[in-house]
């Protein structure tokens, strides 16, 4: 690791302001997984890191309108185990449970998990180019090893993935990132809080430096009762998904009423398609709709070599989670 | 080159196996390195030094965690115990003793991870199936594939906690 300075500080008007302050090189660190891992392999070299965990955001609390705030510095365990997310919300629950371990999941925080990076192999090695890591210098992964990688929404530019489970239910879920930052205070729907790489790959996010999370809301809808995540991985567990999709369905006799999928490991953000969503609407849950939902999701997939596999993956595993959570 | 003036140190105090312990580090001083180099508790081991291992794992207010990951300037006020601090003078924590009666370990090296992996998982109340038990310990590799008997020693843990004898 570089040399850095630390320091905690007990407010969110703090920490945004000494955020600004030194424009450059700063980060926040809540739990240190991705940000600390990073800073081994010299990938992130800040000078001066800010310590979020004394800030008044470790709580999970109901919200007026019946939905959950689930606060920045919360843990993952914390979150998965709470009891209104394991009644209401057992999707996330069940997301958040199969990613990283039980020790990994005890640091890491919700805030820390909708910021961590791509485990693209080069974005880690400094050894390589890589346009995320350093603009301008290339991308490895297009004539590299790219098994990992997306097969919708890449560019040029970069074709990593997001590596969150949990983002890939608080997609589905429709939940809201609240944040904070020099210009106040703002409220960012979960679809636009990740970006896909374009000519920017060095930017995951769309929110402005210094900015930080506070809470992450989920509305009062959880679809507890038909719901799948599906994490598709090269072993059953402590392994980041090849493919994963988080289904939620609202079931009337055997119309769907609501139909939510977004899927991790294929894209630079969960991928969901609302508008497709929308058509499927008051048709039959029938193996057969949902294979042509599936179509639709994926339709443009585009495979870059190693990652080919994933575009039937993908569309099978949309199906089947579809299927388990009708079931359910 | 412009160099900047960083603090090195800064004294910090540490809740450690029931005692408190002062220290001075700086900042970029992980756990792991702190509980190695500077208090010689060489029971917890750096593996991979990345969260891939849970050769590290310590207990923070008796959550099982990677010290690896863990800057130990972020863990002041939290009471944090160590493989060491598991017995009680000369006797083994039920824990390490299951370990010895199932001979669940060959070089050793992961052990001390395993057992405070298994010790957390007693505390989260956790483990009701055998998946569960694997899913929650995956987070701990051997290299020497011991985990057949770790698995046996840890599934008796659990059944003793669930009957009340701890
Ligand atoms: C071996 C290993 C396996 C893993 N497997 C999985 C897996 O299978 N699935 C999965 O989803 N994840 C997995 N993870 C990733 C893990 O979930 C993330 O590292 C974790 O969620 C990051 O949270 P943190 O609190 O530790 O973040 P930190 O490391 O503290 O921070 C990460 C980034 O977020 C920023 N940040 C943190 N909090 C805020 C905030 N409130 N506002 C603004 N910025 C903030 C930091 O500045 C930093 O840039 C794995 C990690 C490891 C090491
Ligand atoms: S895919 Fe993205 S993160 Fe990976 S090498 Fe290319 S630019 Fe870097
Ligand atoms: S040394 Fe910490 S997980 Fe491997
Ligand atoms: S006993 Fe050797 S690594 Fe587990």
């Amino acid at each position: 690791m570089n040399n850095f300075s630390l320091t905690q500080v007990d407010s969110a008007e703090e920490a945004v302001k000494t955020a600004r302050l030194s424009t450059e090189n700063n980060r926040y660190i809540a739990g240190g997984t991705n940000l600390i891992d990073l800073m081994k392999y010299r990938v992130e070299n800040p000078d001066h890191l800010l310590d979020i965990n004394r800030l008044n955001f470790s709580e999970i609390s109901s919200l007026p309108d019946n939905g959950l705030r689930l606060g920045a510095t919360v843990t993952n365990a914390d979150t998965a185990y709470h009891q209104e997310v394991q009644k209401n919300y057992p999707l996330l629950a069940k997301a958040i449970l199969s990613g990283a371990s039980t020790q990994l999941r005890n640091m890491a925080t919700d805030g820390g998990n909708l910021m961590q990076r791509t485990r693209c192999y080069y974005f880690y090695d400094t050894a390589t180019p890589c346009n995320k890591r350093e603009p301008g210098s290339g991308c490895s992964a297009l004539e590299g090893f790219n098994r990992i990688h997306a097969i919708l929404g890449a560019s040029e530019k970069c074709i990593a993935t997001h590596p969150s489970d949990m983002c890939v239910a608080l997609a589905a879920l429709d939940a809201t990132v609240q944040v904070t930052g020099e210009s106040g205070s703002r409220s960012i729907p979960i679809l636009e809080f990740h970006r896909l790489p374009g000519d920017h790959p060095e930017k995951d996010t769309n929110l402005e430096p210094g900015e930080l999370i506070t809470a992450i809301d989920l509305p009062e809808k959880g679809f507890s009762q038909h719901f799948e995540y599906l994490k598709v991985r090269d072993r059953p567990s402590y392994a980041f998904a090849l493919v994963s999709v988080a289904a939620a369905l609202e079931i009337d006799g055997s119309t769907i009423k609501d139909i939510r999928v977004s899927l991790g490991g294929v894209a630079h953000k969960p991928w969901r398609l609302p508008e497709v969503e929308q058509q499927f609407i008051d048709q039959q849950a029938t193996p057969q709709t949902f294979e042509a939902f599936a179509e639709k999701l994926i339709a443009g997939a585009k495979g870059y070599g190693d990652n080919d596999f994933k575009i039937k993956l993908a569309k099978k595993s949309i199906v089947r989670a579809l299927l388990t959570a009708l079931e359910k | 080159m412009e160099y900047k003036n960083y603090p090195e140190t800064h004294e910090i105090e540490l809740q450690l196996n029931g005692t408190s312990q002062k220290l001075t580090i700086s900042p970029w001083t992980t756990l792991l390195d702190a509980l190695r180099e500077y208090f010689q508790l060489t029971g917890t081991k750096k593996g991979c030094d990345h969260g891939q291992c849970g050769a590290c794992t310590v207990l923070v207010d008796g959550k099982a965690i990677n010290s690896c990951l863990s800057l130990a300037m972020m863990q002041q006020g939290k009471k944090i115990t160590t493989v060491e601090g598991l017995a009680q003078g000369e006797n083994l924590h039920p824990v390490q003793q299951a370990f010895i009666e199932h001979d669940a370990f060959q070089c050793g090296y992961c052990t001390p991870g395993q057992i405070c992996s298994t010790v957390g998982l007693l505390n989260m109340k956790k483990g009701n199936t055998p998946e569960e038990i694997r899913d929650l310990m995956s987070g701990n590799i051997c290299r020497c594939g011991a985990y057949a008997n770790i698995f046996k020693a840890v599934e008796e843990m659990v059944q003793k906690e669930v009957s009340g004898t701890p």
